[in-house]
């Protein structure tokens, strides 16, 4: 409980941080944004007007708890190109994005756990050169090209589905779940391989322990070994590097919901950064940080779990 | 061992000069010129006179490519460069000297490489502006922490090493000990991290110029053609999938390239 506790901490004063970092990324722009919505024409009064309504006339460390508080109890500010609050804008594409991301994470979970056991564990010389050549080469095919070749297989030779029609979960949960299967796959497959690659030289290295030299002497049976000792030892670097993965997860959904228009919070992203509306950019970075600061602070958990070694240092 | 032999890395090193061969070659001379358009010759599938088929403007896919290789080469060769030889620079003093830099340092290393990198060029991208040369600045800032960490680590290692503690007694300097007796010794873990990060490179400019927010036009890179064949998938699909092979080609040639130096290193 005490590691829980002091995580816990870690994990506030790095969503602090991040939160500041952000702010003053978007501090030291070059340039003024009233010059963008007003045009280069506009009078020095009305700029100052407009940096008055938009609060930019006060100091950086005021606006920045200002919008920490704000943004805390959910409200990012206004867009400027819009002039829309930017929690608006988000809320009907944040759903989707953690969607997509949640079921490629899935994905990759639920696959890559068997197949890296079955690579790491088979005594056949065929199957580990398949698994292991077969890895290396779907490693290296980045996402959105298996979204572009999945949208031209599916969508063009098969018609299974029509590429840009996509159902919301308002309208339909069935339909919209049945749309993602295929952008979740393509992110989750250059990340399957990688989880196979790794569980299975973690499996490996955990065969050779004399743990299980030992239980093998008692007369388990090699199928009893791998799922009661090798198991719980092998996922354990196995679970920081699926932390890892639910991050690079969230950045591939961005460009995955471009492959299979998506309207998840990428569309929106591109656009503001394109016209640099930094209310926008600013609130999906700060959520997208939060999102990868907490699902590291849960894979700690989970690997203390995992493992009752590790403690507090 | 000597039985067994290397494969990754001949086939990776294959690959990889097979790529880098053409691409060079693409700096100079191309079967076709990359710009030229040909109306009586738009979406031809792949053929002898077009090894890739041509686009909707009846340019040659292959010449295309190959020009769009050489702009995501580039930028990937600059990023690994600035990456790895500032990462050795920080990375060696901190190693070699350690103390409270070298716990700052580390710290802010941890943390950047904590986030994907190409969350972070977004950010950079988007304050800088885009642009060729603000990618390379953008992702090679963000390469820096990975090359720093490696490098750190063995010279944190090496540090307290007799053949060092010989060559101090024998009056080297902290210089010369770092750079002519450490250093050398860090090659291998170089290398391999030089071939991941590459990958890494070249991936993260790919996206973004995917996403319309890297390299601009008129120049061309693989992702912003990727980007521009989704347009044409049903009526010259050869464009998508002879752009996406040769990004899948660059990095699996270099990835295996990475893992035979590796198993390579391991065998010793």
């Amino acid at each position: 409980m005490k590691y829980a506790a002091k995580k816990f901490c870690t994990l506030i004063i790095t969503l602090f941080i991040v939160s500041l970092l952000a702010f003053l990324a978007f501090q030291v722009i070059p340039g003024d944004p009233t010059t963008d919505m007003l045009g280069t024409e506009a009078t020095a009064e009305a700029r100052a007007e407009l940096r008055a309504e938009l609060g930019l006339d006060r100091p950086v460390l005021v606006r920045y708890f200002d919008w920490l508080f704000s943004f805390v109890t959910g409200d990012m500010g206004t867009s400027y190109s819009y002039r829309m609050p930017v929690s608006d804008m988000l809320a009907d594409k944040l759903p989707i994005t953690f969607l997509l991301t949640i079921m490629s994470f899935l994905f990759t979970v639920v696959l890559s756990i068997p197949l890296g056991i079955l690579a790491g564990s088979t005594r056949s010389k065929a199957l580990d050169v398949i698994i292991t050549a077969f890895d290396q080469l779907v490693m290296s095919v980045p996402a959105f090209f298996i979204g572009i070749v999945a949208c031209f297989v599916f969508g063009n030779i098969f018609a299974l589905f029509v590429p840009g029609n996509f159902v919301s979960y308002t309208v339909s949960w069935s339909k919209c779940l049945g749309y993602l299967v295929l952008p979740a796959l393509s992110i989750a497959i250059p990340r399957i391989a990688m989880t196979v690659k790794m569980l299975r030289s973690s499996v490996l290295s955990q065969m050779e322990q004399d743990y299980v030299r030992t239980a093998h002497s008692r007369g388990n049976r090699r199928s009893s070994i791998l799922v009661r000792h090798v198991l719980k030892n092998a996922l354990i670097p196995v679970i920081t590097f699926l932390a890892v993965s639910a991050a690079e997860i969230m950045t591939g959904s961005i460009i995955i919901e471009q492959v299979f228009t998506i309207p998840g919070i990428s569309r929106l992203l591109i656009a503001s950064i394109a016209n640099r509306d930094f209310p926008v950019v600013q609130a999906i970075v700060v959520i997208l940080a939060a999102w990868i600061v907490i699902v590291n602070f849960v894979a700690d958990l989970l690997y203390q779990f995992a493992d009752p070694r590790i403690r507090l240092r | 061992m000597k039985k067994s032999r290397n494969l990754f890395l001949y086939i990776g090193g294959a690959i990889t000069i097979i790529m880098t061969a053409m691409i060079v070659l693409g700096y100079f001379w191309t079967p076709y010129s990359p710009t030229e358009m040909n109306g009586s010759a738009k979406f031809q599938p792949p053929s002898l006179a077009h090894l890739l088929g041509t686009d909707n403007f009846g340019r040659d896919i292959f010449s295309r490519v190959i020009e769009g290789a050489g702009t995501t080469f580039f930028i990937a060769v600059c990023v690994v460069f600035i990456g790895c030889v500032v990462g050795i620079v920080i990375g060696s003093l901190c190693g070699y000297y350690g103390g409270l830099p070298d716990l700052i340092l580390t710290r802010v290393c941890d943390s950047i490489t904590a986030f994907p990198s190409f969350l972070l060029a977004l950010v950079i991208v988007s304050v800088a502006g885009s642009g060729t040369y603000n990618i390379i600045l953008a992702l090679g800032i963000l390469f820096i922490p990975s090359f720093a960490r490696i490098v750190r680590g063995e010279f944190a290692r090496c540090r307290d090493l007799n053949y060092i503690k010989s060559a101090k007694l024998m009056g080297a300097g902290g210089f010369r000990i770092m750079f002519k007796h450490i250093l050398p010794n860090t090659f291998p873990v170089l290398f391999s991290a030089i071939t991941i990060g590459f990958n890494n490179a070249v991936l993260s400019e790919a996206s973004m110029s995917f996403l319309g927010i890297g390299i601009q036009p008129p120049d061309a890179s693989l992702g912003s053609m990727l980007s521009d064949s989704q347009n044409y998938l049903r009526s010259a699909p050869w464009y998508a999938i002879g752009t996406g092979l040769v990004i899948a080609l660059l990095i699996l040639g270099f990835s295996l390239l990475g893992e035979g130096l590796q198993r390579e290193d391991r065998r010793g």
